[in-house]
């Protein structure tokens, strides 16, 4: 049998022009179960105009990332037991730094337009897929692909203080997709894209993306890393060395 | 409505709850940065009391010579040490150098700070 807490889904609401406000929703869940299970239940059970992002259910879309008790998860794969207790309540927001559409929806419309300027690809040949400094061989093989590991939930732009007071500035998932791809492929261009007013040089190290990056992507380490590389790009430029300019695929 | 700029964004960037710890070098490098412009600012006004003669610059150090003065001149150490350690880092990492540890060169730079504090409180306080 298993165990049943009772807890308070404390929900941040919004329907058009309304300004926030929060409404309480008590309800019985296993402490096993996610945070996102819980949301779904008073979607299904309290009040159904609650509306809220959800796919896949297993940290693959990106699509359920919210602030739970102030902190951006994503609720898919947050158990309950680890960000409450019985008789606790969980607060349930919408991330921060985009536009609140509905409810727990936000517009990651800038976010998406942005990671295709910086020629985003979702699957990428294994060794070009994780950190450069982790030692998986399981990785090593180019002949095969997987999908890469930003899921695109916007996580890390919720966490950003940058990001809090601009929304001109790309952000982390964008630089990050921009580090990943420079390295795949040499793409000149892509240094050029990040080297900006709100790109790699707006970022002022609070490392909050890497933080709360629920799939190991480590925004704030391939920001600094794409950092070095414009800087290489800007010296050999300031002395005339050649680069050789790749194009991307 | 898009996260324009405004007051209350701009707040959120002294605001610690639920972040970590780099959001305490983020907060503590921008208190410790505006404190020392406005120290700044005041030391030009001090110095400026120079160009009155030596009357007025004489009466200005009779004034700072009290204790709430010697806290000011305290906290004016502190912000110089967090600042310019935590700067370090923060140039390095920016070369690429020392990411991975960022959290750990944080702690034991802002260690560093404490130590430093701690001798120039009790040179200051203690032993002058």
């Amino acid at each position: 049998m298993s165990e049943k807490w009772n807890i308070t889904l404390i929900i941040t609401r919004k329907k058009g022009d309304e300004t926030p406000h929060t409404q309480a929703f008590p309800i019985e869940v296993d402490p096993d179960e996610y945070v996102l299970d819980g949301v779904e239940r008073v979607w299904a059970f309290h009040d159904r105009s609650l509306t809220f992002r959800h796919a896949c259910h297993h940290s693959t879309c990106g699509a359920c990332g919210m602030r739970v008790n102030g902190v951006e998860k994503l609720t898919c794969i947050t158990t309950i037991r680890s960000v409450t207790q019985n008789g606790g309540t969980l607060r349930i927001e919408p991330l921060r730094n985009f536009p609140v559409i509905s409810d727990l929806v936000v517009d990651m419309g800038a976010m998406y337009l942005r990671l295709d300027a910086a020629h985003f690809s979702q699957v990428a040949p294994l060794p070009d897929t994780g950190l450069p400094f982790e030692d998986d061989p399981a990785t090593e093989d180019p002949q095969f692909e997987r999908l890469v590991d930003c899921i695109e939930c916007g996580c890390c732009i919720s966490a950003c203080p940058i990001a809090t007071t601009t929304s001109t500035y790309m952000g982390p998932a964008v630089l990050a997709a921009i580090e990943h791809r420079y390295r795949e492929t040499s793409d000149i261009s892509l240094l050029n894209l990040a080297d900006g007013e709100d790109g790699v040089w707006r970022c002022h190290s609070a490392f909050e993306c890497s933080a709360v990056c629920p799939s190991n992507v480590d925004p704030g380490w391939r920001i600094m890393n794409l950092r070095r590389k414009v800087i290489g790009h800007r010296v050999r430029r300031f002395f005339g060395i050649q680069t050789q300019e790749k194009v991307l695929r | 409505m898009k996260n324009a700029s405004s007051p209350q964004n701009f707040l959120r960037w002294f605001d610690p709850r639920y972040r970590q710890i780099g959001t305490w070098g983020f907060i503590l490098n921008r208190v410790t940065a505006l404190g020392l412009t406005l120290y700044l600012f005041m030391h030009l006004i001090a110095l400026g009391q120079l160009a009155k003669g030596a009357a007025a610059y004489d009466g200005f150090i009779a004034l700072v010579e009290n204790p709430l003065f010697k806290l000011g001149e305290m906290l004016v150490i502190a912000a110089g040490l967090i600042h310019g350690l935590n700067g370090i880092r923060i140039a390095l990492n920016s070369f690429g150098i020392g990411t991975r540890y960022q959290r750990v060169m944080f702690l034991g730079l802002m260690a560093l700070a404490v130590v430093g504090i701690a001798i120039f409180g009790a040179k200051m306080f203690l032993f002058s």
